[in-house]
């Protein structure tokens, strides 16, 4: 097997030119906007249905408007950008399809469940530094309510949930990566192996997606050879309270400690006591807007200068877990750096 | 676990990983759960016996009383779940909101409203029954076995 020029040990890709984040938009609903991080959002919907019919039109639009908006901040028209890559929960990803449909510009479609986000910034950093791209568009979106009926009951069935279980962020992150500008920057991305230690409940998905997040944690610091005082902030996107007890235990089972400085997007965004969210925010939105919205303005503010950003997904349907399937977990990470 | 992680065979992590997780996984809060249901499920019931007796006391039969009981309960269930109370109510009585009919109604309106977006053939008309539609066909068979039962071992 031959050495591809970008790549530095089993799955770690390094950019020789770091592409730029050039903007970022994040449009939230009315819960993520009461929660601790609603002040570094660009838009609070109170509506869940923000004037739409349905929650997917909702979500889409959302989708759409944060899309809008990172063109807007950096002073670009949809026809200026080469790729839009996107992704959602819905079936067939229909919110990233019907905002492809809006923004015409050459679209593809990005499936990695939660960790959506990271899996199109992984891509767009490399679509821009292979020379396929000045522009990349990229972002994600979840719903609360398209979630509930993808996954579990209808919203206003009677429930009580488990405390094990997160909270589905409504929302919709988007960013517009370039070749050159100012901003802060991609250096690395590591590709995550599917990982699957039998976890099977679905109201427990950090547990399922923790030792995915772990491997590819570990797998990035040996492939780079940093050590995690390299970076300032390891940001897992939606593992919760559980699933990010769990992670540490595995990355230090792996030789490493980065206990003292690893959060969680999933964590970060309400106040969990007070919001019963119980073990904490999930889906795509959730490390979407995170990203796009909290971490960008402490990078800006010199708070962090490197971060390692992991995009965590649980890859199961409702049907694979009634036929009795495990949960496989997938861990995209991507190293962001101030500049 | 003092071994080195990855040099474990993959069985044995999926052991270990789940020996972990059954540590770190939170513990229902029982005690607090079983009172709030106890609570809540016992005030449900208290209301249906006072509608039933306003009911005996207009003069209806108590089979009579028994049925338009079970309806207005079932009306206010369907009636509080159409204004985003039911769900909340469940959250905090689990077990307490959903035994009684009212949860039973609950579960039938919950899926009307949100499938209504479908259109009302496919979407109400087809799922109308995803939550209630176990406790009907179970309900029902364990009716007919037991009435079977009935009559071959227990009739005089």
């Amino acid at each position: 097997m031959g050495i591809a020029a970008k790549k530095i040990g089993q799955q770690t890709y390094f950019f020789h030119q770091p592409p730029v984040i050039l903007s970022t938009a994040t449009i939230v609903g009315p819960k993520e906007g009461q929660g601790p991080l609603g002040h570094t959002f660009d838009k609070v919907v109170e509506d869940p249905y923000y004037g739409e019919k349905s929650w997917e039109k909702a979500e889409q639009r959302m989708l759409e408007e944060a899309m809008q908006k990172a063109l807007q901040k950096a002073n670009l028209a949809p026809q200026n950008v080469d790729f839009l890559l996107a992704g959602d929960l819905l079936n067939q990803i229909i919110a990233a399809d019907f905002t492809a449909r809006v923004l015409g510009i050459p679209f593809l479609g990005l499936y990695g469940a939660c960790a959506t986000m990271y899996e199109g910034m992984a891509l767009a950093a490399m679509l821009i530094d292979g020379g396929f791209a000045e522009y990349v568009l990229l972002g994600a979106s979840s719903h609360f309510s398209t979630a509930e009926r993808q996954y579990r009951y209808p919203t206003e069935q009677g429930v009580q949930r488990p405390m094990s279980a997160q909270w589905t962020v409504t929302g919709a992150g988007a960013m517009l990566l370039a070749r050159q500008g100012a901003g802060p920057v991609v250096t690395h991305a590591t590709v995550g192996r599917v990982v699957d230690l039998g976890s099977a409940d679905p109201n427990d998905m950090g547990a399922a997606m923790a030792p995915a997040a772990a491997d590819t944690i570990a797998r990035h610091l040996e492939d780079t050879g940093r050590v995690p005082g390299d970076y300032d902030l390891f940001l897992s996107g939606d593992l919760g309270a559980y699933g990010l007890a769990l992670a540490n235990k595995i990355v230090e089972q792996k030789g490493y400690q980065i206990a003292g400085h690893f959060n969680d997007c999933g964590l970060l965004i309400y106040h969990h006591q007070r919001q019963d969210t119980h073990a904490g925010g999930s889906g795509c939105a959730c490390s979407a807007v995170v990203t796009c919205g909290y971490l960008m303005q402490e990078m800006a503010a010199g708070r962090l200068r490197r971060v390692l950003g992991i995009g965590t997904g649980a890859l199961f349907s409702k049907c694979s877990s009634l036929q009795g399937e495990t949960i496989p977990g997938i861990a995209h990470a991507v190293a962001i750096e101030a500049r | 676990m003092t071994t080195h992680w990855d040099s474990l065979p993959g069985e044995m992590q999926k052991r270990l990983y789940q020996e972990l997780v059954n540590q770190v996984k939170p513990r229902p809060p029982v005690l607090r759960n079983a009172g709030a249901a106890f609570a809540v499920g016992g005030l449900i019931s208290v209301l249906g016996q006072l509608i039933q007796n306003f009911f005996l006391a207009r003069g209806l039969t108590l089979l009579d009383a028994g049925a338009a009981t079970a309806a207005t309960l079932v009306f206010l269930a369907a009636l509080s779940t159409g204004l985003g109370l039911y769900d909340e109510l469940a959250r905090f009585a689990g077990a307490g909101a959903i035994v009684p009919i009212t949860g039973f109604a609950n579960s039938m309106v919950a899926p009307a409203m949100e499938y209504r977006t479908e259109g009302l053939v496919l979407g109400v008309g087809a799922r109308l029954f995803t939550v209630a539609g176990p406790v009907l066909v179970f309900g029902i068979f364990t009716a007919w076995a037991v009435a079977l039962l009935y009559h071959f071992l227990l009739r005089p």
